[in-house]
């Protein structure tokens, strides 16, 4: 017999159906089609590839604090900044987002059960822990690691000028981890389309899963051609083809053109769910609405749709691309990261904001976005990427972006960590990691801006100390110290708040979107109860009654009719008529 | 904001506006944060590229800046209780700074379109030629005369590089002259994998791609010794691929290039 | 269904205009079958939606007065647990390993694939648990 999943009526007095038997234990666990648990999942082994990642960030700032290094041998080197690279890139930042907090969040933000195909969603997490073991298996292997950096350009990564099996390796796992991305693409997409509770419409999600539903879209559109291209290399690697290769009549700046197509759209895909986390989480702390929802919708949608267009900013330096359609696509980027910048602002402005570690970490990333968002535009005009390109300059511009959205992850760890675990972590604990990685990033990435403009090329094991690099690098290294204090510190509180724990309840955070409404963590098939759905903010709504944002309500006058925002109004500038009340069906209490 | 509030704004703007007349009037160099002026004159259009952009960059960050500052300082919660006022849109205000970036980027794109059509352009008649090779790991300069022979050959040697990077301009590197004040057009080629040509005092890298030729202008401006480093990582000895860029008097490179054409005869 | 449908035809109508611009300024084919790829996969799905908007009837996810109480009853088939995606993901990481080591993971990585689609299908009709 088949039990299928009920979205309950309001007033439904029983608990949750009382399923069969079912497996228990490690079994249970390796069978789990639960979003919430594959959420789990991704999360803890993302993060543990973090660490990974991390360790060898602190061997490369090891090596480059002091000029003729010889701490590692220039082939450890180049392993260390592939791998660093590529775990950070498709095996945490990616993973954790649309893998981990997406998955566990974004169902409960909608009022569904569950992700629309939950066999699927659990195959995409295998996939990525085989895929991921396999990259990491390189390093057992005799030729050791792939070293070719994450972009593995040709012809520098064919069978001839990088061979052995931790390549190949590093090829086929990324083949796994992308058909993994693509099935959580498709979940995604076709959950938000489909799964929506009653009276959610698509113009009342919250903008976290707004911003989902469009990393969705962009991994459909870049993962395929991404495989593909591996495809491509492994056919030169191994089945002699001559793709890539100029001898059998290939063309070797092909690679470069296929994989930023992918490369671009894909850090965008890095950047949307933190974009979403955040402006979630400021509005919540700000005890306000967000400002310009529609704005906000548009502009993710318009990021996602230029970032597509830009891939050859990336090439600007081989002299065969279109510089000026690049370079004004690029540009226009700008313009809708700048609307999302001033709605996070108006969001905080004449609210009530209360620092807290989610805050916290969301005004970080702010901070630090900026500084990337900026030196981006820098990059995007190809004269001055003639003379920055492959040098720290750009390896300053893209860390200072990433850390901005690792801060954004932390801030997502700390706001919804109560909602998974029904623990609060700690505050205090928190604040310290917020202000280690804060000063950390800036401290570490900062000077690297200078270097770049001083010439110090990227992806080089060791330099002169006539090269004047020495003193900017030795600043670097020790900010790269205070980033593992971050990370250790926010261990600590995790491993603390697990063993001693504060209980959180269902919303400890006076939120407003649909996942609060229910227990923490929430309970098999996700909810008991859920409160009516006439705003961006249904839990909101339902706790402040005297607060809410109405639509469909006649406004007394003029005033503050927010018509771009759909008819939404300000409860004291309306005056309600008879006909248009606040219960729009007797279920709604 | 009462009316204390708006003379005092006031009198910010007067400061604000009066400090950046006398920075651009009494002519002090603005700081360059280690950027090169450039060598030749393709490098210094960059230069002055990058500096309006900087300026812009970070004139559009403080103000970004000290939003996020106002809004931290301003509107932290001070009464656990009040819930503010719950507004969402302001349509004239989302549409200015919606525009207002626009134009910005407009702009901005009209100027580096000129600036990169400055320093991509070629020369019909440069007065010298010489072709690159990158392979792994060294660099190859041959001078070509204007039937396309090679008269002169300036090249890493064959040997395994030094295992560490040394002074770019010391002489284990080679070293390639060229004529101050005439226009030396490069043909850039890679004999193997992607290297990048860089030269950071000229502001300027070039991919030396297999099987693709890449053309550029020097204009140099200035003599001296300056260095160079491959920017595109192409293996093991990456980072130990140097080479140097010495810019002299025409007559000084004309005497040079005779040297080393009777020299090549001689071998 | 009309939003979710004007979501994707705005990448189909974007990547149209932007990869008829870029083709006709760069005459680049890589780069034109990339886009011309992406204005197919906004245009087509989006499309469709747009014609089945239409034509279906209204859904209480679409309507912003409706009741939780509309929406209540079976919401769907949501398969509680099931080991296939497990053993298919193993049988995924052996056939790579084949790839790269050749030889006798290959038969491992089919065997556990091949039965994991098997058992997949099994499942589906006899419905899972729940």
């Amino acid at each position: 017999m088949t039990l299928l999943a009920e979205r309950p009526a309001v007033f439904d007095e029983g608990p949750a159906h009382e399923h069969e038997a079912g497996p228990s234990g490690f079994l249970k666990w390796v069978t789990s089609t639960d979003h919430k648990v594959i959420g789990k999942n991704y999360t803890v082994t993302a993060l543990i590839f973090f660490l990974m990642a991390g360790a060898m960030a602190l061997l490369i700032r090891a090596q480059l604090a002091n000029p003729d290094s010889t701490l590692l041998s220039q082939h450890t080197y180049n392993e260390m900044f592939t791998m660093h690279g590529s775990l950070m890139i498709y095996l945490f930042v990616g993973p954790v987002s649309f893998g981990g907090l997406a998955n566990y969040i974004v169902p409960l933000q909608i009022g569904a059960p569950d992700m629309a195909f939950p066999r699927l969603n659990a195959l995409s997490y295998w996939l990525y822990l085989g895929g991921g073991s396999l990259m990491m298996m390189g390093f057992l292997t005799t030729g050791s690691a792939a070293d070719f950096g994450w972009v593995a350009y040709a012809p520098l990564s064919n069978s001839i000028n990088t061979p052995g099996a931790g390549p190949d390796l590093w090829i086929v796992a990324l083949i796994l981890t992308g058909f993994s991305a693509i099935f959580t693409g498709v979940n995604l997409v076709t959950t938000i389309y489909y799964l929506r509770a009653p009276g959610m419409t698509m113009f009342r999600m919250p903008i976290f899963t707004w911003n989902m539903l469009v990393t969705g879209i962009l991994i459909l559109i870049a993962f395929p051609v991404f495989t593909s291209a591996l495809v491509l290399l492994w056919c030169d690697r191994h089945l002699g083809a001559h793709i890539f290769e100029v001898s059998g009549g290939g063309v070797p700046v092909l690679w470069q053109d296929l994989f930023w197509f992918f490369g671009h759209p894909e850090v965008y895909i890095l950047a949307l769910p933190f974009f979403g986390i955040v402006t979630d989480v400021i509005a919540v702390f700000s005890r306000k609405p967000i400002f310009g929802y529609r704005g906000m919708v548009f502009a993710t949608i318009s990021i996602a749709a230029l970032s597509t267009s830009v891939w050859a900013h990336h090439m600007f330096t081989t002299g065969v691309v279109l510089l000026p359609f690049f370079s004004l696509m690029s540009y226009l980027i700008a313009v809708p990261t700048g609307i999302k910048f001033f709605n996070w602002i108006g969001t905080m402005w004449r609210g009530s904001v209360k620092f807290d570690t989610p805050m916290l970490f969301c005004v970080g990333f702010l901070a630090t976005f900026l500084i990337g968002g900026v030196s981006g535009i820098l990059l995007a005009s190809p004269p001055v990427d003639f003379a920055t390109h492959d040098t720290y300059f750009v390896v300053a511009h893209f860390h200072s972006v990433v850390m901005a959205l690792v801060m954004g992850a932390f801030a997502g760890f700390f706001y919804w960590y109560p909602k998974m675990t029904g623990r609060m972590l700690r505050e205090g604990l928190g604040k310290v990691s917020f202000w280690l990685m804060f000063i950390g990033t800036n401290v570490t990435f900062d000077p690297q801006y200078l270097l770049g403009l001083k010439g110090m090329p990227r992806r080089i094991a060791e330099y002169a100390a006539s090269d004047g690099f020495t003193t900017l690098n030795r600043i670097s290294s020790a900010g790269a110290v205070l980033l593992f204090l971050a990370v250790l510190v926010f261990l600590v509180n995790a491993f603390v708040s697990w063993w001693k724990p504060i209980p959180a309840g269902d919303n400890p955070w006076d939120a407003s979107s649909l996942e609060w409404a229910t227990s923490s963590p929430p309970p098999h098939h996700n909810f008991l109860w859920i409160p009516p759905v006439r705003s961006q903010r249904p839990v909101w709504d339902y706790n402040h009654p005297e607060d809410r944002i109405l639509e469909h309500a006649k406004p007394r006058r003029g005033g503050l009719v927010g018509a771009a925002g759909g008819g939404t109004v300000l409860l004291q500038d309306v005056r309600l008529d008879g006909a248009d009340t606040l219960d729009s069906g007797d279920a709604d209490r | 904001m009462g009316i204390p509030g708006v003379a005092k704004l006031r009198r910010i703007a007067r400061f604000l506006l009066l400090s950046t007349l006398a920075l651009g009037l009494g002519g002090c160099t603005l700081p360059t944060f280690g950027a090169f002026r450039g060598a030749t004159s393709q490098g210094q259009a960059e230069f002055k590229l990058w500096s309006w952009m900087t300026i812009a960059g970070l004139v559009v960050a403080v103000i970004v800046w000290g939003l996020i500052l106002w809004a931290v300082i301003a509107y932290r919660r001070r009464d656990p209780n009040r819930i503010p006022r719950q507004f969402h849109d302001n349509l004239p205000v989302e549409i200015i700074y919606t525009a207002i970036p626009l134009i910005i980027v407009g702009v901005i794109f009209f100027y580096t379109v000129k600036t990169e059509n400055k320093i991509d352009a070629l020369a019909p008649h440069p007065a010298v030629t010489i072709k690159v090779t990158g392979f792994q790991w060294g660099w190859s300069f041959s001078y070509l005369n204007s039937a396309g022979k090679q008269v002169a050959l300036v090249e890493t040697a064959q040997t395994r590089p030094p295992v560490l990077a040394g002074n770019p301009t010391s002489p284990e590197y080679p070293q390639f002259v060229m004529p101050l004040g005439e226009t030396t057009q490069v043909e850039l080629v890679s004999a193997d994998v992607v290297h990048g040509f860089y030269i950071p005092a000229f502001n300027f890298s070039r991919y030396a791609l297999p099987g693709v030729t890449n053309d550029f202008d020097f204009t140099p401006v200035r003599t001296g010794v300056f260095a160079g480093h491959c920017a595109q990582y192409c293996g093991l000895y990456h980072a130990e691929m140097l080479f140097s860029v010495r810019v002299v008097e025409p007559g000084a490179f004309a005497t040079w290039l005779n040297t080393q054409s009777a020299a090549a005869v001689a071998a | 269904m009309k939003v979710e449908s004007y979501v994707l035809l705005f990448v189909g109508i974007f990547f149209g205009l932007v990869g008829l611009a870029y083709w006709l300024m760069s005459h680049e084919d890589a780069g034109a079958i990339m886009l011309l790829g992406t204005f197919l996969l906004g245009s087509v799905p989006g499309g469709y939606y747009l014609w089945w908007s239409r034509r279906m009837s209204p859904r209480p996810s679409d309507n912003p007065k409706a009741s939780i109480e509309d929406g209540a009853g079976v919401v769907g088939a949501f398969p509680g647990s099931s080991i296939w995606p497990f053993v298919l993901g193993l049988g995924a990481t052996f056939v790579g390993l084949a790839l790269v080591f050749g030889a006798w993971t290959l038969a491992v990585g089919l065997f556990l694939a091949v039965a994991a689609l098997v058992g997949v299908v099994y499942e589906s009709r006899r419905g899972g648990l729940v």
